[in-house]
C-alpha cells in the first residue's frame, strides 16, 4: 500500500475525468493556471536537465570560459580515476548494508508494535523522533558518541572488556577506515528506522485478522504464520520500501559529509560527495555533472531491475 | 488474556524499552554533555548526570554564531518555500484534474518524468542558474528554486480527481469562475491532503542540507543547518557547546512534534517518498 495510491483509492478517481459542458474559454484557462508553476520547472527543473546534460561535455571552472571536452569526463571517470572506483565501491556498501538492515529492523519494530500492546502511541513518539530531526545535528551528536576517548559507546566496549577479561579495543570509529563506514551506517540506520516502521505498521493493520486465524485453524506456528502471512501480505510495502531507500542510500551525503569529512583517506566519501567537492572544491563543474548522470545511470538501472524482480516476489491483492 | 499472552506482552514491552532507550540515547547524551562543565566532558568512564547544570554553555554558543539570525533564516525559507510550492502546485494540479486543454496528458507524463531525476543531477545546474540570475548568497535563492515540485503536482492532482465532480458544476451553473471553484470547492475540500503536504514541505526545507550549502555564503545567509555545519568546523573539541548548539537547533521542532505526532506522521507517510 503506496502512500500516493491509498489516498485516492477510498473514492472513485475516474469521476474527473467526466467534464461539465465544455467551455472555449478553458483552454487558456487551463495553461493561466499552469503558467506559475510551468515558468518555475522550465527555470528550476527542464533548463537545468538539458543544460546539465549539455555541461557535462564539457570542462569547465565557472571562471575561465567553458571548453568542449566531448566524453573526456565520463571516459577519465570510469576508466581512470581512481577516487571513483572507490567511492562507488562505498556508495554500494552503504546500500547493501543500509536498505536490508532498515528493512528487517523496521518491520522487526513494526510487527512488534502490531501485537496490540499498550502504549503504542508513546513507543512510536519515540521511535520516530530522529526521523524529524535536523541531519546536521544528530550527525555531530553521533561524532560525540562515537569518539574514541571519550564517547559512550567505547566505554561501553571497555566497560565489557573488563568485565570478560577479554582481550578487545574500542575502534576509532571516525578514523579508521574500517570502521568509517559503520559508523555512518548506525547513524543512518538510528535515522531512519522509525520512518521504515511506521510505514509497516500501516501496512500491517492492513493485512486481514482472518487470515492469521485462518492459518491457527490451520495449525500454523507464530514463526509459520510470519512467514506465510505477514510477509507476503506487506511485499508491496516491502518492494516500496526497497526501491525509495535504495534511491536515498545511492544519494547519501549529509550524515558522511558532517561525520566523517568522507575521511579518512576517502573510505567514507560518497558518490554525491565527490560530486560536491568536483563542483565546489575542484571547480570541475563538467566532471561533477557527468558524475552525477553515472549516478542517475545507476539508479535507473537499480530500480528498474526492482521492478522486473517484483513480479517474483510481490504478492498483490486481487479483486480489490 | 491468557498467561502465555500475558507473557508474551511483558517480553515485547521490555524488547521494545530497550529499543526505545537505543533511540533516546543519542538525545540524553547530547543534553547531558550540553550541560556540563568543559573539564568534565572529558572524564573516563562518561557520566551521565552533569555535577552541576552549566547553563552558559548555551549562552556561549548562542553568542558566538548568530544563531538567531540562522533561526530566522530558516524560518523565512521554510515557510516561503512551502507556501509557493502549495500555491503554484496545487493551480497545477486543478488544471490537471479538472480543466479541458491541448496537451494535458504530454504536460503531465512530462512532470512525471523529471520525478525520476535525483536532485544531485540538478544541483549544479541549479546553482550555475542562480549565479546567472544574480541571486547567489540571497533569499531568493534559497526559497525559489526548492518551491517547483513535481512531486507535489502529482500528489495534489491524485486528490483533487477524488473530489466529486458535481460540486464543480453545480459552482458553474451558479457562474462561479474556475478560480473560484479552485479556492472555494477544491482547496477546502482537500484540507487533510494539503495539511499533510505542507508539514511534509515544511520540515524538508527546514532540514535542507546540500542546498543551502551550496548557495549561501556569507553568515548572514546561513540556515540552521549549514550554520551548525559552519560551527562545528570552528569549535570542533568543544564538544558542551557543540551540543549545546545541537538542542538549540532541534529543539522546537522536537516540542511541536510531541503535540502534532499524528500529523507529522501523517505528513511524512501519506507522502510516502521522503524526498523529492
Amino acid at each position: 500500500m503506496s502512500a500516493a495510491s491509498s489516498k485516492s483509492s477510498g473514492t472513485p478517481s475516474n469521476k474527473g475525468f467526466r467534464f461539465g459542458k465544455w467551455r472555449p474559454g478553458q483552454q487558456n484557462e487551463a495553461y493561466l493556471f499552469l503558467l506559475p508553476s510551468l515558468i518555475g520547472f522550465a527555470f528550476f527543473v527542464l533548463i537545468p536537465i538539458i543544460g546539465a546534460f549539455a555541461l557535462s561535455f564539457f570542462d569547465w571552472n565557472l571562471i575561465s570560459p567553458a571548453k568542449f571536452v566531448g566524453v573526456d569526463n565520463y571516459k577519465q571517470l570510469l576508466f581512470q580515476d581512481a577516487v571513483f572506483r572507490k567511492v562507488l565501491g562505498n556508495t554500494f556498501y552503504y546500500a547493501v548494508t543500509i536498505v536490508p538492515l532498515q528493512l528487517i529492523l523496521g518491520l522487526v519494530m513494526a510487527v512488534a508494535l502490531n501485537q496490540g500492546i499498550r502504549g503504542l502511541e508513546l513507543y512510536r513518539l519515540i521511535y520516530f523522533m530522529p526521523v524529524i530531526t535536523n541531519i546536521v545535528a544528530v550527525a555531530i551528536v553521533f561524532q560525540w558518541l562515537l569518539n574514541r576517548d571519550f564517547g559512550v559507546a567505547n566505554a561501553w566496549v571497555w566497560q565489557l572488556a573488563d568485565a570478560t577479561g577479554w582481550h578487545i579495543a574500542p575502534p576509532d570509529w571516525l578514523n579508521s577506515s574500517f570502521w568509517a563506514k559503520p559508523a555512518v551506517i548506525i547513524l543512518t540506520l538510528w535515522k531512519n528506522i522509525g520512518f521504515t516502521m511506521v510505514i509497516y505498521l500501516a501496512a500491517l493493520q492492513g493485512v486481514p485478522e482472518s487470515l492469521y486465524d485462518a492459518a491457527k485453524v490451520d495449525g500454523a506456528t507464530g514463526s509459520q504464520r510470519f512467514r506465510f502471512v505477514t510477509i507476503p501480505m506487506v511485499s508491496a510495502t516491502t518492494f516500496f520500501l526497497v526501491v525509495i531507500q535504495m534511491i536515498g542510500a545511492f544519494q547519501l551525503f549529509a550524515e558522511p559529509f558532517v561525520m566523517t569529512r568522507g575521511g579518512p583517506a576517502q573510505a567514507s566519501l560518497t558518490i554525491v560527495m565527490y560530486i560536491y567537492q568536483n563542483a565546489f572544491e575542484f571547480g570541475r563543474m563538467g566532471k561533477a555533472t557527468a558524475l552525477a548522470w553515472i549516478l542517475f545511470a545507476i539508479i535507473f538501472i537499480f530500480t528498474l531491475i526492482q521492478t522486473r524482480l517484483q513480479r517474483r516476489w510481490v504478492h498483490y491483492e486481487t479483486g480489490d | 488474556m491468557t498467561q502465555r499472552k500475558r507473557l508474551g506482552h511483558i517480553f515485547l514491552h521490555i524488547f521494545l524499552i530497550i529499543g526505545s532507550l537505543f533511540m533516546l540515547l543519542p538525545f540524553i547524551w547530547m543534553l547531558s554533555t550540553s550541560l556540563k562543565e568543559a573539564r568534565e566532558v572529558f572524564t573516563f568512564p562518561p557520566q551521565w548526570l552533569p555535577k552541576k547544570l552549566n547553563w552558559s554553555n548555551y549562552t556561549k554558543a548562542l553568542t558566538a554564531m548568530p544563531f538567531g539570525r540562522f533561526y530566522l533564516n530558516s524560518f523565512m525559507v521554510a515557510i516561503s518555500t512551502t507556501l509557493l510550492t502549495l500555491t503554484t502546485s496545487s493551480l497545477a494540479a486543478f488544471a490537471f484534474a479538472r480543466l479541458r486543454f491541448k496537451g494535458r496528458e504530454t504536460l503531465f507524463l512530462v512532470y512525471l518524468a523529471t520525478l525520476m531525476i535525483p536532485f544531485t543531477v540538478l544541483l549544479i545546474p541549479n546553482f550555475i542558474m542562480v549565479r546567472y540570475l544574480g541571486w547567489y548568497d540571497s533569499y531568493w535563492a534559497l526559497i525559489f528554486p526548492p518551491a517547483f515540485s513535481a512531486f507535489a503536482t502529482f500528489l495534489l492532482r491524485q486528490n483533487f480527481r477524488g473530489i466529486p465532480v458535481e460540486l464543480d458544476d453545480a459552482a458553474r451553473m451558479d457562474g462561479a469562475s474556475s478560480f473560484r471553484i479552485w479556492w472555494q470547492i477544491i482547496m477546502p475540500n482537500s484540507g487533510p491532503a494539503i495539511a499533510a503536504l505542507a508539514i511534509f514541505l515544511f520540515l524538508g526545507n527546514w532540514n535542507e542540507f546540500l542546498w543551502p550549502l551550496v548557495v549561501t555564503n556569507s553568515p548572514e545567509m546561513r540556515t540552521i543547518p549549514v550554520g551548525l555545519n559552519s560551527f562545528q568546523g570552528q569549535y570542533s573539541v568543544k564538544w558542551e557547546l557543540l551540543m549545546a548548539a545541537a538542542v538549540v537547533a532541534m529543539l522546537p521542532i522536537i516540542i511541536v512534534y510531541m503535540f502534532a505526532q499524528k500529523w507529522f506522521i501523517k505528513g511524512i507517510t501519506v507522502t510516502g517518498m521522503g524526498g523529492r
